[in-house]
C-alpha cells in the first residue's frame, strides 16, 4: 500500500496567497460581494474601537485599581500568602505540562513566559519580585517534571488533590486577629474582604469541584431502581434546571439561613458557593446521564455476565467510558460556570464584576464605564480562551474522537 | 458425555414475554455436566432469549431454572452466584474498550473472586496462550482483529473458571477467515470437558463436538437429540426445512 502522505495534492490545491484568496474569498461573484461587505464592516468596527482605545479611553482607571480587580479588599500585608498559593499552582502546572504534555511548547511558554513578560511592565517593585518567583516556580516545576517524569508523577497527583485546600487555607489564614497582636502573616482574612479575580476563581473552582460528586450521584440516582431515590433525583434536577441561576443565588442568600439552627450564620461567600454548587450539580447530572446513555447495553451485559455487581459495573466499566466521552462537555460547563459567577455581583459580592461596579462608584472614576467593562470583558474572554485551549490539548492527548 | 449424568442446568417450563409478545413458550431442558449443547433455529425463535435466561441477563416469568443447584430467582445473591459460575461469549464480543486485553481478563477474577493481581495475571497469560494470542496482552481491544477480540472474550470468560460456558452466535460477526480460529478454540474447550451451551449455525462444529442439539422455532423446542439423529433423520418437517436451508450453502 502506498503511504498516503507521499501523495501530493493536485496542483490547483497547493498553496500561494493569491490562489488562497481566489479560492476562499473571491470564488464567485456573491462570495466576492460578501467578502467586501464583511471586510468593510470589520474595518469600520476595529477602526472605531482602536481609535477609542488609544485616544479617548482613560486606562488609568484600570491601572490604578488593578489590585482591586485582582484581589478586592484583601489586605496588602497578607497578599504574600496569595502569591505563595499562586506559585504552588504555577509549580504544579509546569510540572504537569512537562509530564503529560511535553510537546506543548506554547502552554509551557505561557506558564513560564507570561510572568517574565509581566515583570517588564511598570509594576511596583514588590509585585515584580513576586512575578519573578512565579516564573521560578514554573521553571522549577517544569524542569522537575521534564527530568524525572516517572518519579514525580505520584506527588504531582497528590499536589493537585491538595491544591484547593492549600489555596483556601492560605487565602483564609490560620489565626484570628487579636487586638494586641495585629496582623501576622497568618491572620485570618474574613471572606467579605475576598474579591476580584480571586473570588471569581474560588467560586468557579469550588462550585465545579463540589458539584461533580453531587451531579454524579444525581445522575446515578436518576437510574436507580428505588423509586424514592429516582423521584428525588428527577425532582431535584428538573426543579433546579427550571430556575435561573440568579434566583438560586438570591435564595441561597435569603433562604439558607432558614434551614440553620437559630442564630447560626453562614458566610455570604459560602452561601454563594453552595448556591452555585447546587445549580451546577443539576446540569452536570444531565451531562453525565447523556454519557451513560451513550454506553452500549453490551457493556453492562458483559460485566454482569462476569458476575460483577451493579456498583462495580458502574465504577469499573461504565463510568470511566461515559466520563471520558463527555470531557469536552464538562469543560464547556466549567467555562460557563466561570462566566456565570459574575452573577454573584448582583447579590452583593465583590467578584471581578462586583469590583468593577465598586470602582465605578469611586468619585474620581465616575463615567468610565466603557474602560472598566471593556477591561473586565477582555479578562473573562482571555481566561475562557486559555481554558478552552487547555481542554483541546487535553482532548487530543487523551485521543478523544480518534477512536 | 459424562457417565455420572450429573444435571448442572435444568430448565422447566420456562416462559418469557416481552410486553405481549410470547418469546419463550415453555422450554424444558436438562444439561449434564460436561455436555456440549448446540441450539439452532430461525431468527427470532428465542435462542438468545433462552440462553440469556440461564445467567439472568433476561428474566423468565414462569417456570424454573436451576443452575448448579442454585435457583434463579429475584435474589441478587443467587443471580451473582450463578453468574460467577457461568461464562458468556457474545456475538459482538463486548470487550471493555477502555481496558487492555490483560485488564479485560483480570478485572473479574480480582474484583469478584478476590484473586491477587499476580495470580490473575498469571492465569490470564496462560489463557491467552490457550486461545493462541499470548503476545497481545497489552493492546487495547480496538487494536485487535475480530477473531482475536472474540478469543480474548473467551479467555475473559474462562478466567473466572466457570463451570458452564454460554455462547451466543460467537462467530456470526466474524469474517470467514476468522471463524475457524474461534471455532478451534471452542472445539478444544469442548474436548476439555467444559459444559457448553452454544447458539450457532456452524453445523460442522455441531457435528464434531455436540452431544445433543436442539432446534428452536417460535419460542419452542421443536426437536432435540444426538447430532446424528437430528442431521440424518429429523422428525419434524420444520427441522428438515431449516436444515436443508442452512446446509445448502
Ligand atoms: N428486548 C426485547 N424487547 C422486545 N422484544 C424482544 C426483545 N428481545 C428480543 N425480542 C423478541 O423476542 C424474539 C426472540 O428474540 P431472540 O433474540 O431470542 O431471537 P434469536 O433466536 O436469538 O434470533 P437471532 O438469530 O436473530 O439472534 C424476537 O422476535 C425478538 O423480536
Ligand atoms: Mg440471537
Amino acid at each position: 500500500m502506498q503511504n498516503p502522505q507521499t501523495v501530493l495534492p493536485p496542483i490547483t490545491e497547493r498553496s500561494g496567497i493569491l490562489r488562497w484568496l481566489r479560492h476562499n474569498l473571491f470564488n464567485t461573484w456573491s462570495d466576492a460581494i460578501l467578502t467586501v461587505i464583511a471586510a468593510s464592516l470589520i474595518y469600520w468596527l476595529t477602526k472605531n474601537l482602536l481609535t477609542w482605545a488609544v485616544t479617548t479611553a482613560e486606562w488609568d482607571v484600570v491601572v490604578a485599581n488593578l489590585r482591586l480587580f485582582m484581589i478586592g479588599q484583601f489586605p496588602l500585608e497578607q497578599a504574600g500568602r496569595l502569591w505563595v498559593a499562586l506559585a504552588f499552582l504555577v509549580f504544579l502546572t509546569g510540572n504537569s505540562l512537562a509530564i503529560w504534555d511535553r510537546k506543548s511548547y506554547i502552554a509551557a511558554f505561557l506558564i513560564l513566559g507570561l510572568p517574565v513578560f509581566l515583570i517588564f511592565l511598570p509594576f511596583a517593585p514588590q509585585t515584580r519580585i513576586w512575578l519573578g518567583v512565579m516564573a521560578a516556580a514554573g521553571i522549577l516545576g517544569w524542569g522537575l517534571g521534564y527530568t524525572a517524569p516517572q518519579s514525580v508523577k505520584r506527588s504531582v497527583a497528590i499536589g493537585w488533590l491538595i491544591a484547593l485546600p492549600v489555596f483556601i487555607l492560605l487565602t483564609r489564614g490560620f489565626t484570628p486577629a487579636v487586638a494586641d497582636v495585629p496582623n501576622t502573616p497568618i491572620t485570618i482574612v474574613p471572606t467579605n474582604l475576598w474579591g476580584g479575580l480571586l473570588l471569581t476563581f474560588l467560586l468557579t473552582v469550588v462550585a465545579n469541584i463540589f458539584s461533580f460528586p453531587l451531579g454524579l450521584l444525581l445522575a446515578l440516582g436518576r437510574r436507580s431502581e428505588l423509586p424514592i431515590i429516582r423521584w428525588f433525583s428527577v425532582g431535584y434536577i428538573e426543579l433546579v434546571r427550571g430556575v435561573p441561576l440568579i434566583t438560586i443565588l438570591f435564595m441561597a442568600q435569603l433562604m439558607l439561613p432558614l434551614f440553620l439552627p437559630n442564630g447560626q450564620d453562614i458566610d455570604r461567600v459560602l452561601r454563594a458557593m453552595v448556591g452555585m454548587t447546587l445549580f451546577s450539580a443539576a446540569y452536570l447530572a444531565e451531562n453525565v446521564r447523556g454519557g451513560l446513555q451513550a454506553i452500549p447495553k453490551g457493556q453492562f451485559e458483559a460485566a454482569h455476565a462476569l458476575g460483577l455487581s451493579s456498583a462495580k459495573t458502574m465504577y469499573f466499566i461504565i463510568l470511566p467510558q461515559a466520563l471520558r466521552l463527555i470531557i469536552p462537555i464538562l469543560v464547556g460547563q466549567f467555562i460557563s460556570m466561570f462566566k456565570d459567577t459574575a452573577l454573584v455581583a448582583i447579590v452583593g459580592l465583590f467578584d471581578l464584576l462586583g469590583i468593577a461596579r465598586t470602582v465605578l462608584s469611586q468619585p474620581e472614576f465616575i463615567g468610565l464605564h466603557r474602560e472598566v467593562y471593556a477591561f473586565v470583558s477582555l479578562f473573562y474572554w482571555g481566561l475562557s480562551y486559555v481554558m478552552s485551549y487547555i481542554s483541546q490539548r487535553l482532548e487530543t492527548s487523551l485521543g478523544l474522537g480518534t477512536r | 458425555m459424562n457417565d455420572t449424568n450429573q444435571i448442572i442446568i435444568s430448565a422447566r417450563d420456562v416462559h418469557k414475554w416481552y410486553g405481549n409478545f410470547h418469546a419463550l413458550k415453555g422450554i424444558n431442558m436438562e444439561v449434564n455436566k460436561g455436555e456440549v449443547i448446540v441450539i439452532f433455529g430461525p431468527s427470532g425463535s428465542g435462542k438468545s432469549t433462552f440462553i440469556r435466561t440461564i445467567n439472568r441477563l433476561e428474566e423468565h416469568q414462569r417456570g424454573e431454572i436451576l443452575v448448579d443447584g442454585i435457583e434463579l430467582s429475584h435474589d441478587v445473591r443467587n443471580i451473582e452466584a450463578v453468574r460467577t459460575e457461568t461464562g458468556m461469549v457474545f456475538q459482538q464480543f463486548n470487550l471493555f474498550p477502555h481496558l487492555t486485553v490483560m485488564q479485560n481478563i483480570t478485572l473479574a477474577p480480582i474484583q469478584v473472586r478476590n484473586w491477587s493481581k499476580k495470580q490473575a495475571e498469571e492465569t490470564a497469560m496462560q489463557l491467552l496462550g490457550r486461545v493462541g494470542i499470548p503476545d497481545q496482552a497489552h493492546k487495547f481491544p480496538g487494536q485487535l482483529s475480530g477473531g482475536q477480540q472474540q478469543r480474548v472474550a473467551i479467555a475473559r470468560a474462562l478466567a473466572m473458571q466457570p463451570k458452564i460456558m454460554l455462547f451466543d452466535e460467537p462467530t456470526s460477526a466474524l469474517d470467514p477467515e476468522m471463524i475457524k480460529e474461534v471455532l478451534d478454540v471452542m472445539v478444544e474447550l469442548a474436548q476439555s470437558g467444559m459444559t457448553m451451551l452454544v447458539v450457532t449455525h456452524e453445523m460442522g462444529f455441531a457435528r464434531a463436538v455436540a452431544d445433543r442439539m436442539f432446534f428452536f422455532d417460535q419460542g419452542q423446542i421443536v426437536e432435540g437429540g444426538k447430532p446424528d439423529d437430528v442431521f440424518n433423520n429429523p422428525k419434524e418437517d420444520r427441522t428438515k426445512l431449516f436444515l436443508s436451508q442452512i446446509l445448502s450453502h
